[in-house]
């Protein structure tokens, strides 16, 4: 099975949650689209959705809730469904 | 007096944590710099006799933690803790906690935070020292019902503002009736999720208004007041572009206005820096209080500008127990001043942020020119905290001259690197309807859409974006 990593393109905080009281976007495991949003990255303030990019399932985060990203760096990867 | 024996914790960051400590240490006060890990290599943290990480880089885990604070205050032995502006600096309970740890708190003690810190409870205040206000609820309303009632004699269009809130959060606009219902049921909770309280109340929304402050100072027994500042120019109800004196007041209008502040900071027995906001309406000349910030503010170098008064010095100075030694008729006007928030963001983007590493730094030099800024050559600006960079302060005795200078000024201005809001603040000077001070709280928000294309870097920069 092929595989496709999710890279931050900003620098900032991760978070998997839209508030600190809400659910997670997405557990691992879930089953992503191009569009769904995997996490919100705060640069300076502002929230940015970060979105899955591919079709698959998230099989695993690579940063935890809440923790500082550079750009580039992985946040997920996701199995690409052939 | 002699403040040789005070050692100043400085409970901040960035621009506004140099400021401080230029003003302690020409006061012969050692200085001591907090900072979280992000922060180790700042300019604050240099500048500082000493310096102490307390937490990670978010600010939820450092600046915004108070035990922290308070746990480096006592390892460190201060003497006194300034806050700043943001962070911790309107949080009366940490006021509270700087004091019963046996430490002065620079700024007004815990009551006054929270009495004008309360929304719904500074406008109260300011109705009894006769000062007016925007027509709006009597006190916080808890439902709907009670909304729908007090809307007959506020009037729409109207703003539901938090209790709590500030800095332009929770604000919801409410049109009619309709929009009303809809909107008070999510104001409440979203004030609830943001504030942790979900006291709301209703206020009119003037529409074309100014918004004027007005700076005070007291030592906690007499107090002053030092004019007003222009702040009408502001991006989602964030200040952009700031001056001294406003340009649209006439001097009886300004000696009423500025009369009434001082008399309202008199019956709090004010010490420190603080500033009364008001709406201001061209046409009727009418003003009306909105709110009052117990802190220094961002913008307080055009006060400083023009009335020569250090402002960080004298909170520093009376909150150490020194008397204010200068009177009302000690103050006057000179020339005029504008600032300008040079900020880490994209304006041809949407102002999307832009931290990063610093490749090259000049700032100007000339009569009038004053740069406040915590930034150096090859400074990696964090992308954890807000994004403002530096202000360029420029003081004119005109404010044509002002103008003028600030041209110049900007055009010698180099920070590569990153991108920055210069583009726009160069736009905005060559502006005619800035130029002869035309403009609302509402001005900018139109006006940039429209001029978006004087606001695109040189591509050499663009090329430096990430997305």
């Amino acid at each position: 099975m092929a595989t496709l990593d999710i890279i931050s393109p900003l620098p900032g905080v991760f978070y998997r949650r839209p508030s600190p009281e809400s659910d997670v976007f997405v557990n691992e495991g879930d089953q992503v689209e191009n569009t769904t949003v995997i996490g919100l990255i705060e640069v300076m303030k502002q929230f940015s959705d970060l979105t899955a990019d591919a079709q698959g399932t998230l099989i695993r985060f690579c940063v935890d809730d809440s923790e500082p990203v550079e750009p580039g760096q992985v946040v997920a990867i996701i199995e690409i469904q052939e | 007096m002699n403040f040789s024996d005070h050692r100043l914790l400085i409970a901040n960051r960035g621009e506004i944590a140099v400021r401080i400590i230029h003003a302690a240490q020409a006061l012969g006060i050692r200085t001591l710099a907090v900072c979280s890990e992000a922060d180790k290599l700042s300019l604050p943290a240099t500048l500082a006799d000493e310096v102490m990480v307390i937490g990670p880089a978010r600010a939820d885990q450092s600046y915004l933690k108070a035990e922290l604070i308070l746990e480096a205050a006592k390892q460190m032995n201060a003497t006194a803790i300034h806050p700043g502006y943001g962070f911790l600096s309107e949080n009366a309970d940490f006021a509270q906690a700087v004091v019963d740890a046996g430490l002065i708190f620079v700024g007004p003690d815990a009551h006054t935070i929270r009495q004008m810190g309360d929304k719904a409870c500074a406008r109260t205040t300011a109705q009894a020292a006769g000062i007016p206000v925007v027509p709006g609820s009597d006190g916080e309303i808890d439902s709907l019902e009670g909304a729908i009632a007090a809307a007959q004699t506020v009037g729409f269009p109207l703003l539901i503002k938090a209790s709590a809130g500030g800095g332009g959060r929770g604000i919801r606009i409410a049109r009619d009736a309709n929009e009303l219902a809809k909107e008070f049921i999510i104001a409440q909770s979203e004030a609830k999720a943001a504030f942790g309280s979900g006291a709301v109340y209703l206020e009119r929304f003037i529409e074309k208004a100014r918004h004027i402050e007005v700076q005070i100072l007291g030592d906690g027994e007499h107090s002053i007041h030092l004019y007003e500042r222009e702040c009408s120019l502001q991006r989602r109800r964030q200040k952009v572009f700031e001056e001294a004196p406003s340009p649209a007041l006439s001097s009886t209008i300004r000696e009423q206005l500025c009369q009434k502040a001082a008399k309202l900071a008199q019956a709090l027995h004010y010490k420190g820096a603080g500033t009364l906001e008001f709406l201001y309406d061209d046409t009727s000349e009418a003003f009306f209080f909105i709110e009052m910030n117990t802190r220094i503010q961002v913008e307080h170098p055009v006060t400083e500008a023009i009335t020569g008064v250090d402002l960080v010095q004298w909170m520093i100075k009376v909150a150490l127990g020194e008397s204010l030694s200068i009177q009302q008729d000690d103050i006057t006007i000179n020339g005029s001043a504008i600032e300008m928030r040079i900020n880490a963001e994209n304006p041809a983007k949407g102002f999307f942020p832009s931290p990063g590493r610093l490749t090259h730094l000049q700032w100007p030099v000339g009569e009038g020119i004053r740069i406040d800024t915590h930034l150096f050559d090859g400074y990696l600006i964090p992308p954890y905290y807000d994004s403002l960079l530096a202000k360029v302060i420029i003081h004119g005795q005109t404010r044509q001259q002002a103008f003028e200078r600030a041209i110049t000024a900007l055009n010698e201005t180099q920070i590569e690197g990153v991108l920055t809001t210069m583009p726009l603040h160069k736009a905005l000077l060559q502006d005619p309807a800035i130029k002869t001070a035309d403009f609302d709280t509402g001005t900018l928000e139109v006006w940039l859409p429209e001029n978006l294309h004087k606001l695109i870097e040189k591509e050499k920069d663009d090329a430096l974006t990430t997305h």
